[in-house]
């Protein structure tokens, strides 16, 4: 048995549709839209100016500020427009449309192998090399990852975290297997930026064939790391429930992972880092899984950011019946999208469709209180009452129950036998508290 | 894909959601509860199915006129008015007149539900309310009980109720000899008592399926009946620690109070901590009752006792914060 915190709940994976399937390059698409905003933080400031000639790599959006990450060209060709486009997040959002002129031309050092000893670099260096290169939290927040690196205070701990708890994603747990030493090589950067001795990597025990060639590799190159497996239950990978796991410390409300001695980053992260710094690369591609019972091949499919999804879907052989729901992201925390004219971004993990037997409304019935959300909230809280007050609209009564620990897991809304939408009236309680 | 022939549905997440909904959850119990009923079938005779089916039927259609004069939706399918009728049934003397239960299963639903605004707002188990109203209006025929196997209308005093009487005279008998039953007869359910509350084995089947099935967990039903033991060895005897608790365990309604009308989730508490406060006052309350009070039985008054404590119970057992430091 793995390691875990209290509460959670174990959910059908659905894995099986997309983990035995090996990462397949994406062919270069004709066009991309590369949204300037894809990570926590203000947005960049254009580089480019319409009809001018990028290649990949080209930066064209400059990071703003202190929590930002700029942007890079994916394809090579020509700069057609900078304009508002569809945004799998944010709605809407500035974008620079890019024509390929089918070259595929890489930006001058960009993709070249280098040997570098990283013990020579310092701490800053590294770090600017990670800004340069775009690099945000991949496992779908999206947080610049040169400020999570620098934390004001020293931590004790490295946690990579491989727990891909979203049922239907796999990209994490390919790249796991398929890319081993990559990742081990940005764990190592990682470790020497932020001065940590212990590093740990977090995966969970459905993932046996992972956890063997990370624990086989790291044999081979004779480091430090522990892979630790865990328990297989949703949410595992949540930033404060893997340190609970890992750790049995737990991060105070409003504090961060720093704050107990802990930097948390995904696998797929890590292995941003290790290219950044030793193949000098941005981040223009990564890995997506496309996936849906009514997709007719899912895959992990290593896709050039600003590939919009329906070329993904395309790809994949198309749908068979009919679609309801286009989600980015797993189903517990996606966002369902409205179109499939949205591009991949640097925090899109996956591609999930839904058919209409998966999405088919629920009628909302009262609580009857049975307590399994309370059971199950992996920060403790009393989703039920929290549910009532925000549907009946006692908001006042809700202020001392801590809504704003609440990180918007949704398994309560899962297990809850009245089909309640109880996130929904969470959020609403969180907006109106704030 | 084109858009133009495809409607998509845009909400917020989670996406997915598990297989469990209320009808699944009540129509098992209500299923768990067959081995019991079966059983005080073959106990009592085939007419005991007629009461269940009367209380059944009163339930069922107090709850579809009271839908209807609400003008809400119709719901019968969720089995919670059917659980209800089964349970009170289940609380009655195996010679109860057909309209008796009728008249129960119809005063749970409207009393003990409809009232308070239905399924999910109950603060008492309809169930229970059902039955405490027949016990206050029709004393004699709620405790008249038939002998087991018992072919004419021979009466016979429920083992608790021989209990509460034979520990005030006599000393001499142990205690099983006192109430003339072994603890087998106890376990099986040859003894005379409510329809459905006899037969220990039937009951502790169909409880077993729903631990199984996660749709009960274990805190209340072992502090209730951990409580109950516990307090009859301590008090029921000739002197302290001398009490036969088994005999409580056994006997009366306790296994079937705990296991199926104390886990009720509406009128219990939510936490596990709650639960186990919860299921230690039930415990309390029923030794009171069944010792010293005037009732030789007292499972079904200390369970709604409690029900009324539970927003109490839930106030003061809220789960620690994540991450706080006491």
């Amino acid at each position: 048995m793995g390691e875990t915190f209290a509460g959670g709940n174990h959910i059908t994976g659905y894995k099986e549709l997309s983990k035995d399937k090996q990462i397949i390059e994406m062919p270069i698409p004709s066009r991309v839209a590369i949204p300037l905003s894809q990570h926590t933080g203000i947005i960049c400031e254009p580089m480019v100016k319409e009809s001018q000639l990028v290649r990949v790599g080209t930066k064209i959006g400059q990071g703003q500020g202190l929590i930002s990450s700029s942007v890079h060209a994916s394809i090579s060709g020509k700069v057609t427009k900078i304009t508002d486009y569809n945004h799998p997040v944010l709605g809407v959002c500035k974008a620079v449309i890019i024509d390929s002129d089918g070259q595929d031309e890489l930006e001058p050092g960009v993709g070249v192998a280098l040997a570098r000893n990283i013990k020579l670099f310092s701490k800053e260096q590294l770090l600017e090399i990670i800004k340069n290169a775009g690099i945000v939290g991949l496992g779908g927040a999206a947080f610049p990852t040169q400020v999570k690196l620098n934390p004001p205070k020293p931590v004790e701990f490295l946690i990579i975290n491989g727990a891909e708890c979203e049922p239907y994603l796999s990209c994490d747990f390919r790249i796991m297997l398929e890319r081993s030493q990559d990742i081990l090589k940005g764990v190592s950067v990682v470790q020497q930026i932020l001065n940590v001795r212990k590093v740990l990597i977090g995966v969970e025990d459905d993932k046996q064939e992972a956890i063997k060639a990370l624990r086989n590799k790291i044999a081979e190159l004779k480091l430090d790391f522990a892979v630790v497996g865990l328990k297989t239950k949703y949410p595992q990978g949540a930033e404060k429930q893997l340190i609970k796991a890992l750790l049995d410390r737990e991060v105070p409300p409003g504090k961060l992972p720093f704050d107990v001695g802990v930097v948390v980053l995904n696998v797929g992260t890590v292995l941003a880092v290790g290219e950044a710094v030793f193949l000098n690369k941005p981040l223009y591609e990564r890995v997506v899984t496309v996936t849906g019972k009514i997709l007719k091949n899912p895959a992990n499919l290593k896709v050039r950011l600003g590939t919009r999804f329906s070329e993904l879907i395309n790809f994949c052989g198309g749908i068979k019946g009919q679609c309801e729901k286009i989600i980015m992201g797993g189903p517990m925390m996606g966002i369902a999208q409205c179109t499939d004219d949205v591009p991949v971004i640097k925090g899109t993990s996956g591609i999930l469709l839904l058919s209409k037997s998966q999405t088919a409304g629920f009628a909302e019935q009262p609580c009857i209180r049975c307590g399994r959300c309370v059971d199950i909230c992996p920060m403790r809280m009393l989703p039920y009452l929290l549910s009532q007050y925000g549907q009946t609209g006692h908001y006042q009564k809700a202020d001392g129950l801590n809504v704003k620990d609440c990180m918007e897991c949704g398994a309560c809304v899962y297990i809850c036998p009245a089909k309640r939408r109880i996130l929904e009236h969470i959020r609403l309680l969180k907006t109106v508290l704030k | 894909m084109t858009q133009e022939d495809t409607k998509i549905i845009v909400e917020s997440s989670p996406h997915l959601r598990s297989e469990e909904s209320i009808p699944r959850i009540m129509w098992t119990v209500a299923l768990c509860l067959i081995p019991s009923g079966v059983m005080s079938m073959l106990v009592f005779g085939p007419a005991t199915v007629w009461i269940i089916i009367s209380a059944v039927l009163g339930a069922v259609i107090t709850e579809l006129i009271s839908c209807r004069l609400r003008k809400k939706p119709l719901t019968l399918m969720d089995g919670s008015a059917v659980l209800t009728g089964i349970l009170l049934a289940y609380n009655l003397p195996p010679q109860s007149p057909l309209w008796m239960a009728f008249l129960g299963g119809s005063v749970a639903i409207f009393l003990g539900k409809v009232l308070f605004g239905g399924l999910g707002f109950n603060i008492f188990n309809p169930a229970l309310i059902g039955r405490v109203f027949l016990m206050a209006s029709f004393p004699q025929l709620m405790t008249r009980w038939p002998a087991p196997f018992g072919i004419d209308a021979a009466t016979a005093p429920t083992p608790l109720a021989v209990f509460k009487d034979g520990f005030a005279n006599t000393n001499i008998l142990t205690q099983t000899e006192i109430i003339n039953y072994s603890y087998s007869d106890l376990f099986l359910g040859l003894r005379g008592g409510c329809i459905g509350e006899a037969c220990i084995l039937a009951l502790l089947l169909g409880a077993a399926y729903l631990v199984y099935k996660q749709y009960i967990t274990l805190e209340v039903p072992l502090s209730f009946i951990g409580t109950v033991g516990i307090f009859s060895w301590i008090f029921s005897g000739s002197g302290f620690f001398k009490g036969d608790f088994l005999i409580h365990v056994l006997s009366g309604g306790l296994i079937l109070g705990a296991f199926y009308m104390a886990t009720d989730y509406v009128t219990g508490p939510i936490t596990k901590k709650g639960k186990l406060v919860f299921g230690v006052g039930c415990g309390l309350i029923t030794c009171l009752i069944r010792l010293w009070g005037g009732y030789p039985e007292g499972v079904s008054y200390a369970i709604l006792l409690m029900n009324v404590v539970t927003p109490l119970i839930d106030r003061f057992t809220v789960p620690k914060r994540f991450g706080e430091v006491r």
